[in-house]
């Protein structure tokens, strides 16, 4: 759009941070982007929150012996640590606060297809999140953030308190995810097959299946653990016949299939960013789309990976295996896509994409360790290790944790209309990379070794292991602390940011920074997200889209030019 | 919100259309594709319990045989038939909706509530009744037949919920009573007012609220005609069961003299079957085996009932809102949406009461 730098200028006061003011105005907003801010900054309060509780456990078990917490403390730090991370704020991290920003711009409409509803699952996080509070600050919950029945149905600890709060975090995702894919279906304007969509809207899309389908299980087997706690019905109580292992088939009926809603937004940014700051269209991009429809669907079916030790007939472990090793095939695909990418592209290792290339180290080490777990003769001895510990770190940490952290760099100047220190900043991608290597790779050995998870004392073989983790720990928290301190300069002194800084084809850099209250105040031109002919470096202003003359326009608007 | 932006946007925007859609069949479609996607998420909130009730099943089917002879079966299909008819005023009521034929919409949408109230009149007689004779969750079951146990002694239920001074029945009451008196007090208030639409609400209400005491009358007709018959069957039925029969309370006996032939079967296919060793009454009638089908039994009818509740609120407000003339050819979509909702709510009844009820 030629003349963006007028139509910036005209609506300076005509954008959705600044349109209306006050209080009331963000907490009753129906506006798709701020409820996104307002989900920003509460799941990084939960990031905050598990972030200082995850420094807690390394502290202790820097020592072999109970040096500040006793052995029931340290159970119920490492519940809540883990009990906020995943359901506060990894699970919404990608989808909630950076899809709702995106989605609807991306797609080019004005605004999710159910506001309210969007409103709504906000508010149900918060409640929710409330009931974990009440949780960390009443007796304390100890049982893992599994609830592994029998020990949750005899415990003292709040059970139904955090029971009912995640049955009503999972109806905010089931409902974020529902509008997501009527969005998606129903809002898309004119030019906007599905094949133009940035793959960043596959991946949402693909998650959103998830949300809808798995949550709901959950929700159900939660209400049934507090039903056992509150009237004692007895299903997964071995004391009156019941089956504590059917608790864990409906956990991880959902459990697992939430891995992939947790990976796959954070997967869905990274083929952004290595296309954008590559320069380059995106390769493969119906391999893309298709794997991350693929990865959501064999996602059901590799649940009982988790329970190789509970208890199953020889033939179900067997298919589960099987079954396990076929999702890893979507996932290295998207791995190729993304290195071909690269190659021969003009890479420009700006804050974004050194985050991204920071995911790829991280999550291929994550990916290529899952198969280890997932054969069946190397799992019985690394099962409830700290092999299984580093491994999901690296694949929800490494993973989804860096691809938000490079999704919030690369959109920052969109959604807050400044831009940030990129040098700092890769400064903080550096730092979180040597920490986070630091914290896990000891980890693989000593789970190797046999260390098993969830003490909170160990033999002191495993001394130096622990200590090296606990050092790596508190340098991860620094890089984080200076990505922090980075994002906060920029909101008090950043530049103002142009409406499209890194040259992205995709349709939010054709709206200004930061959008107005209706996104595009003309219909945005749908084109091919990944084509960046027509962009032009203008400096300051950043890049702007030439129009091709007129010969080289497709004729037919719905052709599709992969 | 839109009014500051009306110039930019949709200078024909009708009222009913939101700002973010472009036409009134983009809103209906994505409406209807984002119901459709809630109920699959029902479905799947049910399957869990279904799974439950499969794998249990499978597990002990003679316990599921026994224990389901404990259900009125006469209850549960009186229900059905209620909630088969409320799928069918309210399918006339979207008709209606579509029509704009705003009498009809409101009648049709009382008339559904009217069948919910009635749903949940019999369903608290069927609780009450079992509660008091000790069916309840397996952490609290009572063995109907072990001879040692007192038959009222369920002291932890008690607890849990405070002593018994009224009958369950009573207590169930209580709220719907308080209920039907302020709708009572709100009718009497419109009519003063004569706003003909205020008082087409409050008596649609005021009958909802009424219909369920009608339906715990009918309930307990349809028990008092099974005891009668229990009685009967008793008097020339076996000595086990005449003799069981002594220790119980008048209002429990006719589910015991239902089990009661149940028990007789249980004993005889027991003698027949010692060689492959099928459990005995005594196994079966104990927390960790009856217990745990009534278990299935509240969660599945319990949670089926939360529906049926959110589903009376959303009618509800679609009451009030059809009685305010909003519904016509263009913008019909809320109706159809809540019909839709409760047809499945309907459906998953239709499931229940056979797997619960009618399997033998
Ligand atoms: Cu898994």
């Amino acid at each position: 759009m030629s003349g963006s730098a007028t139509v910036q200028a005209q609506n300076a006061s005509d954008n959705y941070l600044f349109n209306t003011k006050g209080f009331l105005s963000w907490a009753l907003t129906l506006d798709h982007k701020r409820i996104g801010m307002m989900y920003l900054v509460g799941v990084m309060g939960a990031f905050l929150l598990g972030g200082i509780l995850a420094l807690i456990l390394r502290a202790e078990l820097a020592d072999p012996e109970n040096w500040f917490l006793t052995n029931k403390q340290y159970n119920q730090v490492f519940t809540l640590h883990g009990a906020v991370m995943v359901f506060l704020f990894i699970i919404p991290s990608v989808p909630a606060a950076l899809g709702n920003f995106l989605v609807p711009v991306m797609l080019g409409a004005k605004d999710v297809a159910f506001p309210r509803l969007n409103l709504g699952s906000f508010y149900l996080w918060v409640i929710g999140a409330i009931f974990f509070l009440v949780a960390l600050l009443s007796t304390g919950l100890d049982t893992g953030w599994t609830f592994y029945t029998p020990y949750s149905t005899q415990t003292s600890g709040p059970v139904v308190a955090a029971t009912l709060g995640v049955f009503i975090l999972g109806f905010s995702s089931i409902f974020t995810g529902l509008n997501f894919i009527v969005t998606i279906n129903t809002m898309r304007p004119p030019g906007m097959t599905w094949f133009r969509m940035p793959l960043f809207l596959w991946a949402t899309y693909s998650t959103s299946i998830i949300q809808v389908l798995a949550t709901p299980v959950l929700g159900i087997t939660v209400l049934l653990l507090a039903a056992e706690r509150v009237i004692g019905i007895g299903i997964f109580d071995p004391k009156f016949n019941g089956d504590p292992v059917t608790f864990q088939h409906f956990f991880w009926f959902y459990s697992h299939p939430a891995v992939y809603i947790m990976i796959l937004p954070g997967m869905g940014i990274i083929s952004e960013l290595m296309s954008v700051h590559s320069h380059k269209g995106i390769f493969g991009y119906r391999f893309i789309a298709y794997s991350s429809v693929a990865i959501a669907l064999f996602g059901f079916l590799v649940w009982g990976h988790h329970m190789f030790t509970s208890g199953m007939a020889n033939v179900t472990v067997i298919v589960f295996s099987a079954l396990t090793f076929s999702v890893s095939i979507p996932s290295a695909i998207k791995v190729f896509n993304w290195l071909a990418t690269m190659y021969k592209g003009t890479v420009q290792l700006n804050t974004p994409m050194c985050y991204a290339l920071n995911f790829i180290f991280l999550f291929t080490i994550g990916g290529l360790t899952g198969l280890w777990l997932g054969t069946l003769s190397t799992d019985r001895p690394l099962h409830d290790t700290y092999f299984v510990v580093a491994h999901f770190h690296y694949v929800m940490m490494g993973g989804t944790m860096v691809a938000f952290l490079g999704g919030v760099f690369h959109w920052w100047p969109k959604m807050t209309g400044k831009m940030f220190n990129d040098f700092w900043g890769n400064i903080s991608c550096l730092v979180v990379f040597i920490g986070f290597n630091m914290t896990f790779l000891p980890q693989f050995v000593m789970g190797s070794r046999g260390m098993p998870r969830r003490y909170a004392t160990y033999d002191p073989q495993f001394t130096v292991f622990h200590e090296w983790s606990t050092y790596g720990a508190f340098t991860l928290g620094l890089g984080l602390f200076i990505a922090l301190g980075v994002l906060i300069h920029s909101l008090l002194r950043g530049k103002q940011a142009p409406d499209n800084p890194w040259g992205g084809a995709t349709l939010e850099w054709q709206c200004s920074s930061p959008p107005p209250y209706y996104n595009f105040h003309t219909a945005p031109e749908v084109n091919d997200p990944y084509n960046y002919k027509p962009l032009t470096y203008r400096g300051e202003k950043g890049w702007e889209y030439v129009r091709p003359k007129p010969s080289t326009v497709p004729q037919q608007p719905d052709q599709v030019q992969v | 919100m839109s009014h500051d932006h009306a110039a930019d946007h949709g200078h024909d925007h009708p009222s009913f259309l939101a700002h973010h859609f472009d036409d009134p069949e983009q809103q209906f479609d994505a409406g209807k594709l984002g119901i459709w996607i809630f109920l699959v998420t029902e479905v799947l909130f049910f399957s869990g319990m279904f799974c439950a009730y499969a794998l249990y099943r499978s597990r002990n089917p003679e316990v599921f045989t026994f224990a389901s002879t404990f259900l009125n079966t006469k209850l549960g299909a009186f229900n059905t038939g209620v909630l088969l008819f409320s799928s069918l005023t309210m399918a006339w009521g979207v008709r209606c909706a579509q029509l704009r034929q705003r009498g009809g919409l409101v009648l049709c949408l009382a008339l559904t509530l009217i069948c919910a109230s009635i749903f949940l009149g019999v369903k608290a007689v069927e609780y009450t009744h079992k509660w008091d004779m000790g069916l309840l969750p397996a952490h609290f079951y009572l063995s109907q037949y072990a001879q040692t146990i007192e038959h009222h002694d369920w002291a932890p239920f008690k607890e849990l919920v405070g002593q018994a001074h009224m009958t369950w029945l009573t207590k169930l009451c209580i709220l719907p009573g308080l209920i039907t008196i302020g709708f009572a007090a709100w009718l009497f208030s419109t009519l003063k007012s004569k706003e003909r639409r205020k008082i087409e609400v409050a008596g649609s209400m005021l009958l909802t609220a009424l219909a369920f005491f009608g339906g715990i009358g009918i309930g307990r007709v349809f028990q008092a005609a099974e005891e009668a018959a229990a009685a009967h069957s008793t008097d020339h039925g076996d000595k086990h069961a005449a003799t069981d029969a002594d220790h119980k309370h008048d209002a429990a006996s006719a589910d015991h003299a239902t089990a009661a032939s149940a028990d007789k079967t249980m004993l005889v296919s027991t003698d027949s079957q010692t060689k492959i060793g099928a459990p005995s009454i005594e196994q079966i009638d104990q927390k960790g085996g009856a217990g745990l089908f009534f278990s299935i039994y509240y969660c599945m009818t319990g949670v089926h009932a939360v529906h049926i509740l959110g589903g009376m609120v959303v009618l509800t407000w679609l009451l009030v809102r059809a009685s305010k003339d909003v519904f016509h050819e263009q913008y019909f979509g809320p109706v159809d949406y809540v019909g839709l909702y409760w047809h499945l709510v309907d459906l998953i009844w239709i499931y229940l009461f056979p797997l619960l009820y009618l399997i033998r």
